[in-house]
């Protein structure tokens, strides 16, 4: 899968809501030569840092003239992943806020697989310098004021356990106190197996709390990026008044491993992808990462909250 | 905010293994959905469709009537025989299945009907087919839809309640799993596959991931536990009958006694303060 990556030799094994999960099949170029350095951008080997090559078109490119274009290859559009902090900086105004960022899982199984639940947390979190998968914002967008979370995919795997459920259900809880529409960017593999039945429930959570805000009317639009899979699709990432896509993210329910099995043949060319997904209905546009931003002001001028 | 701790150990009860309680679950004997459906309740009038797409023979929808209640009811479907497990997809909806369970829903809100969910699958169908068709999106509907349903809503883990395809049907007021159900985030063989790189491990995954009945009422991601006769349900159906009419009738009218208003803040709370296993730092 394109959105595995392995940092290390021993790594923590990314879950998914569906048990796909295979660290050594190679999905895209990207996964051939790129561990994930700690901002979730793919590392160079023996450039120093200068020089990265693009996963999309193979293209070698100067580093710091891809982060100039938000971290999107010049040359074929693809979007490499980018971290949290890096998402919120690009979309809001500066002077933004980080808040409820003090939340960290108490391991409610008490898991341990090959390696420990709780090491695996705090190796995430020495990694990210974050207590988990998610940060909230609160800020301007242009003339909006929004509250906006934005998940973390090098932290486990962006997965939802209990931590990542409770900043969630503040954000919401934000915006119904504030009117403030709630803008969602996720990046996940899905429910984080690791606590179980508990990560489940925080589907339920929620989507009990978008239940409100939609009676509320207040907006809420979510923004999809590579990838967003299993239960974090299925619940929040497809219930936005608006769902809007960066192009050539992995969008879906089951991983493509779990689907080969099942049908017992190979997928077809650019199944589950962004484009995919908006031929078949389920998102409302694709929308390149530069323009982002001035998509979002537009959108929110639409939806405005009536007063 | 609430901070929540437990010092239970992972493993489960001694004399009963997790594994145990899988095996009970997964019985071929054990009563499914359509089994209590069909010995609960009086009169089922099957609502066939989505009117969308198909009518997906994994899921029944059904008026029916509860001692004395109207009531809706809905179960999915597994089969007895190869060929008709076949038929019902072996129990796992599709987006379909989903949609015209939720299409349903709404037929007896609109009429002021309480609603009754049975479930026992390992999950939504993960195919090629239910991708096109949104099986994320029809799963996540159903959640928001059903939190903001105005009647009352039951939902029953009979036999396993697999994941979000579990969950699509089973945020209610109240949510019963009986004594040797499971509610799970994924199946102890494709978490062990993952997480022991070997499906050999699954005994050791089902310990791990804490799914039997009596580990998800202490993680607070169920209202009740339905008692089976000691040798479980698959050996003695009346029984596991009896004891889940009553159980149900308990709640259905209890449900119907609460105030609208009440119920529905009741349910609000009772999702926005779940599984809340977090300290602040």
């Amino acid at each position: 899968m394109s959105w595995f990556k392995r940092p290390s030799a021993n790594l923590a094994a990314v879950p998914t809501d569906n048990g796909d999960f295979d660290p050594d099949q190679d999905f895209a170029a990207e996964s051939t030569f790129a561990p994930v350095s700690d901002d979730g951008e793919p590392s160079r080997v023996r450039t120093e840092g200068l020089w990265i090559k693009c996963p999309g078109c193979r293209t070698i490119l100067f580093k710091a003239e891809l982060e100039a274009k938000q971290m999107v290859c010049p040359k074929c559009n693809h979007h490499f992943k980018i971290g949290a902090n890096k998402r919120i900086e690009l979309l809001l105004d500066p002077g933004y806020e980080i808040v409820d960022g003090n939340l960290r899982s108490n391991d409610p199984l008490n898991f341990q697989d090959v390696k420990s639940y709780k090491s695996r947390l705090m190796k995430a979190q020495a990694e990210t310098g974050l207590n988990d998968a998610l940060v909230t914002a609160l800020g301007n967008i242009g003339p909006h004021e929004v509250v906006l979370s934005a998940m973390e995919f090098t932290f486990i795997g962006g997965s939802m356990g209990a931590v990542v459920g409770e900043l969630i259900a503040r954000a919401i809880d934000r915006s119904l106190s504030t009117r403030r529409p709630l803008i969602i960017v996720t990046t996940s593999g899905g429910a984080r197996m690791m606590e179980g039945v508990v990560s489940l429930m925080q589907l339920a959570k929620i989507a009990t709390g978008l239940a409100e805000l939609d009676e509320a009317r207040i907006p809420y639009i979510c923004i999809l990026t590579d990838p967003t899979m299993g239960g974090i699709t299925a619940s929040f990432a497809m219930l936005g008044d608006l769902n809007i896509a960066e192009p050539g993210a992995h969008i879906g329910f089951a991983g493509p491993r779990v689907i080969e099995q099942t049908i017992r043949q190979k997928l077809p060319e650019g199944f589950q992808r962004s484009e995919f997904l908006l031929e078949h209905g389920f998102l409302d546009a694709v929308v390149n990462r530069q323009e982002l931003k001035a998509y979002l002001i537009r959108a929110l001028d639409f939806l405005k909250t009536p007063a | 905010m609430s901070e929540t701790t437990h010092s239970s150990s992972p493993q489960g009860q001694p004399g009963t293994p997790a594994w145990t309680k899988v095996e009970r679950a997964r019985h071929p004997k054990r009563p499914y959905p359509m089994d209590f459906i069909e010995r609960l309740f009086t009169d089922f009038s099957e609502i066939h469709g989505d009117r969308a797409f198909a009518d997906d023979e994994a899921v029944a929808c059904g008026m029916a009537r509860f001692h004395g209640h109207e009531v809706l009811v809905i179960g999915n479907r597994k089969g007895g025989t190869t060929k008709e497990r076949v038929r019902r997809n072996f129990g796992m909806p599709n987006p379909e299945g989903y949609r015209k369970a939720l299409r349903a829903m709404k037929i007896a809100e609109k009429f002021n009907r309480p609603i009754i969910t049975f479930i026992d699958l390992p999950g939504a169908f993960p195919g090629l087919g239910a991708e096109e068709r949104g099986q994320a999106e029809a799963i996540a509907r159903n959640l928001i839809e059903m939190a903001k349903l105005h009647v009352p809503t039951i939902a029953i883990i009979s036999g396993e309640g697999g994941s979000g395809g579990a969950l699509a049907l089973a945020l209610a007021d109240r949510v019963l799993i009986l004594e040797n159900a499971l509610y799970f985030v994924i199946t102890p063989e494709a978490c062990a596959a993952i997480m022991w790189r070997d499906a050999a491990h699954k005994e050791r995954a089902a310990e791990a991931m804490r799914i039997t009945a009596q580990e998800v009422k202490e993680l607070g991601c169920v209202d009740d536990i339905v008692p089976e006769p000691s040798v479980g349900a698959h050996e003695d159906r009346d029984a596991a009958f009896e004891s889940l009419d009553s159980c149900l009738l308990y709640h259905v009218e209890q449900l119907l006694a609460m105030p609208e208003q009440e119920r529905l803040v009741q349910r609000r709370n009772k999702f926005r303060n779940i599984a809340q296993f977090y300290t602040e730092v």
